[in-house]
């Protein structure tokens, strides 16, 4: 197993015919992920990449494929809506690729969906990895925009706030040799769908995840959150890494959540917290997966 | 995004939120016409972005950033003294800001200082009000050692700050009879401004009830979602871009996230987590990271070449990390980025690259074959002793 998405999973993607959703439409569909449906108002009835239906509507496209898991890549003024309209229509995930839609449109989409069965990942996030078992992990899910052919299947779970510094752990790790079993990026903004603390639960209750890597950055309690959950409750190995120790007070650090602000959302209250839950802490990002190992070689 | 004292009050204005009567003047003519039109006594404020004006010095010897005077003849006298003068504060750094205008407005006779704001929970995901009968202080203070001094209202975003949670939030601050209305109609006021040009934070402090029995809020400090700033042409037109660093100005024309700091490393990565991630290892490293810099996940050769020409216009550069993990973009691209920006600014100083990703050896061949002096790191630790090394034998 793997967690949210699987190799069979339906996606379908929102935006397709944008140019960066079309570009990442294309890469996942060579990664060999099953992309079934594109949407964009006004091109219903068009064909993407000569094989995919695009539909005008999410519930359309829903109803025609059975797509259960949306991406969106629709501009910031529109992504509300686009979110919308993924639990609308009834999907079981929607994650959110596009950057910079503003705080209290992302305030209100999440009290509306307070309650609904839509699970929500990102916005401002590289998307959701679950690698497959073909060269270079061929035939997995990739929803997004992480690069496919770095992963490689396997155990350890990675959970991250950032794009690139994901793809850095998950090189190292199958450099090393150790594989993946689903690679989570939740997102750079203040507010967003699914937490630290979810995915360490959803890594815990997977039977096939044996150890996790959760790479943090400064801003907000996020991080101290899911330490105080995994001291109590998480039965697998975790490694982590904070981002930031070196960042100002007050300056927002290209993620619009990354700042400390009034002292709070420090690296060092996060690497604290990360010690005082038994979580064994990467010093630096170039020994993300070298701690982990060390960790599970330790037992 | 910041803005001025006298542009919160004119959105203060805009909005009804009650507010001392004054007004922005440009030369010390405007002030004194600005002050005869108001009555009472008068308080001259000099308007730039930094905090501790009231103690700060003018570097032409004039003390304190704040005044207070009877006539508009002496307004008149203290805006020359303050306008085209540079001000230092705690805030400013040594060497101060330029004033170019300063606010003129009627001095109130406080009574009680209260605080009150409104910013967005990220634990709850919803906007929240703070008040507190401590006003006029450092809110971080009264948090830590008079906690219970300290009130929490959470607002449902799709209803808006109800009626009954602006009473209640009144009531805790000892605002009762017409006082309490005065204060249901400003935190209402203040939450509908709050909403409507897409603040992150509005900090009033203090919010005073002055002798003559008004609700007033005296001072403010306003954050505006960078996000949201595509729909709100009138916070746009606020941004004084003199109070800015002029290489993030710059760099924000090219699409390129820089902040400048104060080491002499600069770094120029791909993605945030990482550009934030090697300047902590450069640190790590024995070093001191010049910037923060992130061209960004699909970085085009330009702006590659840009990024290096922000970063060596910094004097205080000794030496430059690159570090890209090129997940989707092609590593060579980024490569010749580089030999074409390090050709063209005659980079003199130690370059140490670490390319990783994405078509990686045909990038490393075009830095090999480019005959820069450079030289290449195995991995983000490697390439940050390297360069901290060079630049301490540099030195």
């Amino acid at each position: 197993m793997s967690i949210l998405v699987t190799p069979d999973t339906k996606v379908l993607i929102q935006g397709i015919t944008g140019s960066f959703g079309a570009r990442h439409a294309k890469l996942s569909l060579d990664y060999g992920t099953k992309v079934v449906a594109g949407v964009t108002p006004g091109k219903g009835g068009q064909l993407f990449e000569e094989r995919v239906p695009i539909f005008d509507t999410v519930d359309q496209a829903v109803r025609e494929t059975g797509a259960t898991v949306s991406a969106i890549f629709v501009p910031p003024p529109f992504a509300a809506d686009a979110i919308l309209e993924g639990v609308d229509a009834g999907l079981d995930l929607v994650v959110v690729i596009t950057e910079g839609i503003p705080v209290i449109d992302m305030m209100k989409v999440k009290e509306v969906m307070r309650g609904s069965k839509t699970r929500l990942i990102g916005p401002n996030c590289p998307g959701i990895v679950t690698p497959g078992t073909g060269d270079r992990s061929h035939g997995g899910c990739r929803i997004g925009i992480a690069p496919g052919y770095i992963h490689k299947k396997g155990p350890i779970g990675v959970v991250s706030r950032s794009g690139t510094l994901t793809y850095e752990a998950v090189w190292q790790l199958t450099t090393r040799g150790y594989g993946q079993s689903t690679c989570v990026g939740i997102g750079g903004d203040p507010i967003n769908g699914t937490s630290h603390t979810d995915i360490l639960k959803m890594f815990n209750d997977d039977p096939e995840t044996e150890a996790i890597i959760m790479i943090g950055e400064i801003g907000g309690t996020a991080e101290e959150e899911a330490a105080v959950w995994a001291a109590k409750h998480c039965k697998k190995p975790i490694a982590a890494f904070i981002a930031g120790t070196t960042a100002p007070e007050g300056r927002r650090m290209g993620h619009a959540g990354a700042i400390v602000s009034g002292g709070h959302g420090t690296a060092a209250s996060k690497i604290a917290a990360m010690h005082a839950a038994g979580i064994a802490v990467a010093e630096t990002p170039a020994d993300m997966a070298d701690t982990l190992i060390k960790r599970l070689q330790k037992g | 995004m910041n803005i001025h004292e006298f542009q919160a009050r004119e959105l203060f204005a805009e909005f009804g939120v009650a507010t001392q009567p004054g007004r922005v003047a440009h030369s010390p003519d405007e002030a004194e016409k600005v002050a005869s039109s108001l009555g009472g006594r008068l308080v001259v404020k000099a308007q730039i972005h930094a905090g501790g004006r009231g103690k700060g010095t003018f570097k032409n010897g004039f003390k304190g950033g704040v005044h207070l005077c009877d006539t508009p003849t002496a307004a008149r006298d203290i805006a020359s003294r303050m306008i085209g003068q540079v001000l230092v504060t705690h805030q400013t750094g040594p060497e101060g800001k330029e004033v170019g205008k300063v606010f003129v407005g009627e001095a109130v006779n406080i009574s009680k200082e209260l605080y009150f704001a409104i910013l967005i929970d990220r634990a709850t995901s919803v906007p929240v009000v703070i008040a507190s009968t401590e006003g006029g202080v450092d809110i971080e203070s009264v948090a830590e050692n008079k906690p219970d001094k300290i009130m929490r209202c959470s607002v449902n975003p799709l209803l808006g700050l109800m009626p009954h949670q602006t009473r209640n939030i009144a009531a805790s601050l000892g605002l009762n009879g017409l006082l309490m209305n005065q204060a249901s109609k400003l935190f209402t006021n203040l939450y509908r401004l709050f909403i409507e040009r897409d603040c992150s934070m509005v900090e009033v402090n203090p919010l005073v009830v002055t002798k003559e029995q008004k609700l007033l809020a005296l001072d403010a400090k306003f954050n505006f979602d960078d996000n949201a700033l595509y729909r709100q042409p009138s916070v746009v037109a606020m941004r004084d871009i003199t109070e800015e660093d002029p290489r993030e100005v710059e760099a924000s024309k090219h699409g390129l996230n820089y902040i400048g700091l104060d080491g002499n490393i600069a770094c120029l990565v791909n993605g945030a987590g990482l550009a934030m991630a090697t300047m902590d290892i450069i640190q790590h490293a024995g070093g001191s990271p010049a910037n923060f810099l992130d061209v960004g996940g699909g970085a085009s050769r330009e702006q590659v070449a840009s990024a290096f020409r922000i970063i060596l216009a910094d004097k205080n550069v000794r030496g430059v990390l690159v570090n890209i993990f090129g997940g989707i973009m092609d590593c060579d691209v980024i490569a010749n980025g580089i030999v074409e920006a390090a050709k063209e600014t005659g980079l003199s100083i130690p370059l140490v690259v670490r390319l990783e990703g994405n078509n990686v050896e045909a990038g490393k061949n075009t830095l090999a074959r480019s005959g820069l002096r450079l030289e290449s790191g195995k991995n983000i630790l490697d390439a940050a002793q390297k360069i901290v090394a060079a630049v301490k034998q540099a030195s």
